[in-house]
């Protein structure tokens, strides 16, 4: 068993890039990530990458060189960052390797995504009618969740305003053009109760890690943040996910849930160590959720902690530092990646005007359809 | 001709009227909608699910979902938002569906609904029935 450390991160800025394809990005990840950790793709010797909507991963090879490299291609919905790492952890901390890159990068066209009821397993008349959309299911997760623990419109439009404010702050993100609470609320509503402002939108974009055995790191005289604990878990019955024409009336509990659980007990730390945290934002509704599935607030806590500003830059529990998917959108393969990407620069306090002061233990958490989560927490 | 149901085995005549089919698993009595199809199917035993139950969650429909596989016959400019949720069937099931109401502001969780029959008019022009909730007078 070794210990396994992030010495390398490079990201690909996120947005809209007409002149470039999807592996031109993760390319260009690539590279960032090596130039950063000091080393060449020959010294890699093994990879993990992802695209959902721009072709193989595994077609950067001859852009980055044909070293016979074992390259993997992962594929795991919106989760498909946060799973190539987990393989990367595991494959080093196994012993079997030293050294490695994960990384993921897409480009998915405009607008919302329009699935096939049978390649989900639904019947058709389950699209015909009109109740096959993510942001129904979104909408419908927030606000029973609303109903439950008083949460209210306004904090919804604090969480956009708050990733737009810290995009604008963000090198690598999309927006970067603040707007305020009342704009957001008031914004075309899409799905009762979140609003055109309050949704992340598809994008591109590239991301790259280089992971590192403890050992090596040493051997080198590198240096990188730990990674403490990581974790992917699915559904369990009881959860709500998308897609889901009918559910059981006992409930259970989330696979973020679990997974948080999973990846805090192989850290050894506690939702009170986190200092900063990187956390699935695919609309407002989802971080207020996710703050507390992740055991960072309790059930109910979010409208006073939002309202406080606590997880703004500078408060108690800075959360999606970035701007998040709010302001950097959902290029599926790079996304999960993007987060850690982010805590890897906050740990190294190189985050300029978004750092935050003093950060030791970065959290994140992707989330994706069918229902899977994947959470890795990072030590200085 | 009366308009059919958009697929089989969706709907089915109760003790109480017109109501879902819903599967029984065999092994353990847990309740699913639809009634699992194929190989799946052989598991489950169909059930006649409860018209009554209670709004778990909603949300509304606010512009044309893309077709397809949306198969309405409207189009961006004629479509008309609607509201959709999950109604908790108490002890057996909770079920996505179509709302018909005139006015979603007034849906309120834990509010009681009952099981209709509403028109689905079709791109291909023909109108079909499919399932829906709506608030208890």
């Amino acid at each position: 068993m070794s210990d396994v450390h992030i010495v390398g991160a490079g990201i690909h800025p996120f947005g809209r890039h007409d002149d470039k394809t999807g592996l031109d990005q993760g390319v260009f990840a690539v590279r960032e990530a090596l130039a950063d950790a000091g080393l060449e793709w020959k010294d890699m010797q093994f990879a993990f990458g992802g695209s959902s909507a721009a072709g193989n991963a595994d077609a950067m090879l001859p852009h980055l060189g044909l070293t016979g490299v074992q390259f993997i291609n992962v594929a795991n919905g919106c989760a498909t960052g946060g799973s190539a790492l987990l393989s990367g952890y595991w494959a080093i901390k196994s012993g079997e390797f030293d050294v490695g890159i994960v990384t993921g990068f897409d480009k998915h066209p405009r607008g919302a995504f329009n699935p096939d009821p049978e390649s989900w397993g639904l019947p058709k008349w389950y699209g015909e009618t009109g109740m096959m959309l993510t942001t129904q299911f979104f909408a419908m997760k927030i606000m029973r969740y609303m109903g439950l623990y008083g949460v209210t419109p306004m904090t919804l439009a604090r969480v956009a305003e708050k990733a737009f404010e810290n995009g604008a702050k963000t090198p690598h993100s999309w927006r970067k053009q603040p707007v305020d609470a009342e704009t957001i609320l008031n914004s075309q509503m899409v799905s009762d109760p979140l609003t055109k402002f309050m949704f992340c939108s598809p994008a591109e974009g590239g991301a790259a890690l280089v992971l590192m055995s403890d050992r090596k790191m040493r051997e080198l005289g590198l240096k990188g943040p730990r990674i403490l604990g990581a974790a992917v878990r699915t559904r369990v019955n009881g959860s709500f996910e998308v897609f889901s024409p009918s559910l059981d009336v006992e409930r259970g509990p989330s696979p973020t849930e679990i997974a948080s659980k999973a990846a805090y007990e192989m850290a050894g730390v506690s939702p009170k160590d986190i200092d900063v945290a990187q956390i699935q934002d695919t609309e407002s509704g989802a971080e207020i959720m996710h703050m507390a599935e992740n055991g960072l607030c309790a059930h109910g806590e979010q409208e006073k902690l939002i309202a406080e500003g606590a997880t703004r830059i500078g408060g108690a529990l800075p959360i999606n530092t970035d701007g998040g998917c709010l302001a950097c959108g959902e290029p599926i393969g790079a996304s999960g990646l993007r987060q850690v990407y982010e805590n890897v620069q906050q740990l190294r306090g190189r985050s300029g005007e978004r750092q935050v002061e003093g950060a030791r233990i970065g959290y994140s958490q992707v989330y994706g359809a069918p229902g899977l989560s994947a959470v890795a927490i990072l030590g200085a | 001709m009366a308009a059919q149901p958009i697929a089989d085995n969706l709907v089915t005549t109760g003790p109480e009227g017109p109501c879902l089919v819903g599967g029984r698993r065999k092994s353990d009595g847990r309740i699913v909608f639809p009634m699992p199809t194929g190989t799946e199917g052989e598991n489950f035993e169909p059930v006649p699910i409860s018209r009554r139950g209670t709004l778990w969650s909603y949300t509304v429909q606010r512009f044309r979902p893309k077709s397809p596989p949306y198969n309405g016959a409207d189009d961006d400019r004629s479509f008309k938002p609607f509201a959709l949720g999950y109604v908790e069937l108490p002890g057996q099931v909770i079920v996505e569906t179509r709302i018909t109401t005139d006015d979603p502001s007034k849906l309120k969780i834990g509010m009681p609904m009952e099981f209709t029959l509403a028109e689905f008019p079709r791109a291909s022009g023909d109108t079909v029935l499919t399932y829906a909730f709506a608030p208890k007078a």
